[in-house]
């Protein structure tokens, strides 16, 4: 199509190249159209994305007082500490466990959604993503007050059981636990909605055909809905995957990293140490380190992703 | 293998009810097309046998075991659907072969059956591709497949030819009328086409507003329809209808058209409608093909006019003419040699012995 429209163009700028300007003819190029029509994005990626992944770049590589070019040395320090490893294993429990989590949850949520008559599913959608749509620095407040250890709705229901009081954000193991349940409460309406958008793109003729080849509500769902929805999972994993990565609100409300830098992920610990412990660059070299896992739980996701794709 | 019978079968939806106490036996080996305007029911009565619908009433039996409350996988049944509904992450062997798989069929058995019915639609070479990589003749051949390793009990296709084109819509007619003529599984077949219908049915069951207006073989629908609908519904171009009375003029019984067009109806007709009362509203139902041009020496029955065409279509082997009789459109078919043209006179003839005579308010045939 554009080559189409172009090509006359390209033809009167030929013949204009003899009597006018450079510039001119340089205007009238097909590239330099999409150039100058592409420049407002780029802009924006360059001072937005590409500017400050530099700038934690040369940060990392300076030391505390940013004077002097210390190499790898944030690094080699980082490695030493074990600290350091605390975090780097908490991130990765706290980023797959809640994941696997809101997904699950996400994917059984959306089950009973999408079978809920038509009428009544706007309603439960809606209700179903208020968790999502208050600010989690908000609703996490609520959850701290929910956890609070002598008053808390909670231990108060706990009580009548015979039950706690439970330390939720007191004790290593009980505080972990608490963050990631508040990021699942947070996160599982996303794929909700996500996978309630998938399952409805799945032909009703499939399960059908499925119904009469002989397939049982379970074979039904391993063998029709989850291939079917394979690429809209792959891609909602990866996005989570990151997001919740980088999760800071929730831990830095809950529990601030404690007890004793228990729960402490690698954007709360960046915080603690970068900001509140006054070393940037340290700080620039932690948030850092987030991105080789990253990149290789998105090159392995994506790369299968584009695989269907070619097959498909 | 097995027969397929329907008691009184009722679908009420809310406040609809699509169909309406159906009664229906289909033998053993049987082809059986259910054919109707879209709405009519034929589809919901599909499901229904497929154990897709529940049913609101009446019985359906299949090899004589009612199967009322029996989930569909437990039925042996298989279905070809108007989309294919091909399941797209899988191979063309893989469809074919889920539901043997699903029942743990050996291995070797799944691999002959596959093998066997990929030869049988000559689809061998595309056994390793994905729907996607298929054109729609070739996934209608493989869900057809999926059907026939199977070996269930009853066929059901859904409209299985409605998305191809009409030329492989032929093509594909052809083939499905060779596989049952191997496999012999007792089929129902849903159209809203009656082209299809005819030729593959061995009886065709004709459905409007949820109820069953005619059983019949193709030929006894064709020739002998019970009501106004089966007689416009089946055939094309559709049967004409002319408001039409009787009278008696000089002791025999003829059929008045217009004031100045009225033809002697030859005895056997004669006889058949003596007891229609005078007076009752008709319809004169006559086929396209039994208004010819009128040829030079007199036969029995067949009796000229004149008319005056409006349009003419020359299909090639035939020209179809269309002539006005009294604010009635009417349908011919004529030699191509005849001479006809657009806005020109040309003598026709009608064939009374093929005649149909139709009570106007009622539909019924007489």
């Amino acid at each position: 199509m554009v080559d189409v429209t172009f090509q006359p163009n390209r033809v009167a700028g030929a013949q204009a190249t003899r009597k006018r300007g450079g510039l001119r003819n340089a205007l009238r190029r097909k590239s330099t159209v999409a150039f100058v029509m592409t420049l407002p994005l780029i802009l924006l990626i360059l001072i937005l994305v590409v500017y400050p992944a530099f700038y934690s770049l040369h940060l990392a590589t300076l030391n505390k007082s940013m004077a002097k070019f210390v190499g790898f040395g944030n690094f080699e320090f980082l490695f030493k500490r074990d600290t350091f490893w605390l975090v780097v294993k908490q991130s990765c429990i706290f980023a797959i466990s809640a994941v696997v989590f809101k997904a699950l949850i996400g994917f059984i949520v959306a089950h009973f959604v999408h079978n809920v008559p038509a009428k009544k599913q706007r309603k439960w959608r809606g209700m179903l993503l208020v968790p999502w749509v208050i600010p989690p620095a908000m609703s996490t407040l609520a959850w701290l007050w929910l956890f609070d250890p002598s008053y808390s709705a909670f231990n108060y229901t706990l009580s009548f059981f015979g039950i706690g009081p439970i330390p939720w954000t007191g004790d290593a193991m009980w505080a972990r636990f608490s963050v990631i349940l508040v990021n699942v409460w947070y996160g599982a309406p996303f794929f909700m909605i996500m996978y309630l958008a998938a399952l409805k793109s799945v032909p009703e003729q499939l399960y059908e055909a499925a119904a009469i080849d002989g397939a049982n509500w379970w074979q039904r769902i391993w063998y029709v809905t989850l291939p079917m929805m394979r690429n809209i999972i792959a891609i909602t994993t990866l996005f989570s995957l990151i997001v919740t990565f980088a999760n800071f609100d929730i831990v830095r409300i809950l529990t601030a990293g404690g007890p004793l830098d228990h729960t402490h992920i690698f954007a709360t610990w960046a915080f603690r140490v970068g900001i509140e412990g006054s070393d940037v660059p340290l700080g620039a070299s932690v948030s850092l380190f987030m991105v080789p896992i990253l990149a290789v739980a998105a090159i392995f996701i994506l790369r299968d992703i584009s695989k269907r794709g070619n097959e498909a | 293998m097995a027969d397929v019978t329907l008691r009184k079968v009722v679908k009420r939806y809310d406040d609809v009810e699509a169909v309406r106490g159906i009664d229906l036996d289909i033998a053993d080996h049987e082809f059986v097309v259910l054919v109707g305007p879209s709405g009519c029911g034929k589809s919901t009565t599909l499901r229904m046998i497929a154990g897709l619908e529940d049913i609101s009433d009446g019985d359906i039996m299949i090899g004589g075991d009612v199967v009322n409350d029996v989930p569909p996988k437990d039925r042996d049944i298989a279905m070809v659907f108007q989309n294919y509904a091909l399941y797209p992450h899988m191979t063309v062997a893989e469809n074919m072969s889920f539901g043997l798989r699903l029942k743990n069929y050996p291995k070797a058995e799944i691999k002959s059956r596959v093998t066997e019915a990929a030869r049988m639609l000559d689809i061998t070479d595309l056994i390793d591709r994905k729907p996607k990589q298929l054109s729609g003749g070739q996934r209608q051949r493989v869900a057809m497949g999926r059907a026939i390793v199977r070996n269930p009990k009853v066929f059901l296709f859904d409209e299985p030819l409605s998305n191809l084109d009409a030329k492989l819509r032929v093509q594909m007619r052809i083939e499905i009328k060779k596989v049952h003529q191997k496999v012999r599984t007792t089929t129902v077949y849903v159209t809203h086409d009656q082209v299809e219908a005819m030729t593959l049915a061995d009886r065709v069951v004709v459905m409007n507003h949820g109820r069953i207006e005619q059983i019949g073989t193709p030929n006894e629908l064709y020739h002998k329809p019970a009501t106004k609908f089966v007689a416009s519904f089946i055939g094309s171009p559709a049967m004409n209808f002319v408001p039409c009375r009787l009278e008696d003029v000089g002791g025999k019984l003829h059929v008045r058209l217009t004031d100045r067009l009225a033809f002697p109806l030859p005895p056997a007709r004669a006889a058949r409608y003596q007891a229609v009362p005078r007076t009752d509203k008709l319809l004169l139902g006559i086929r396209p093909e039994h208004i010819t041009e009128a040829r030079p020496h007199a036969e029995p029955g067949i009796e000229p006019f004149d008319a005056v065409l409006d349009v003419t279509e020359p299909m090639g082997m035939e020209t179809l003419v269309y002539f006005t009789l009294e604010g009635t459109q009417v349908c011919g078919r004529v030699n191509p040699n005849a001479g006809a043209q657009d806005g020109g006179p040309l003598r026709l003839a009608v064939d009374l012995n093929n005649m149909h005579l139709l009570n106007e308010v009622t539909g019924a045939v007489l």
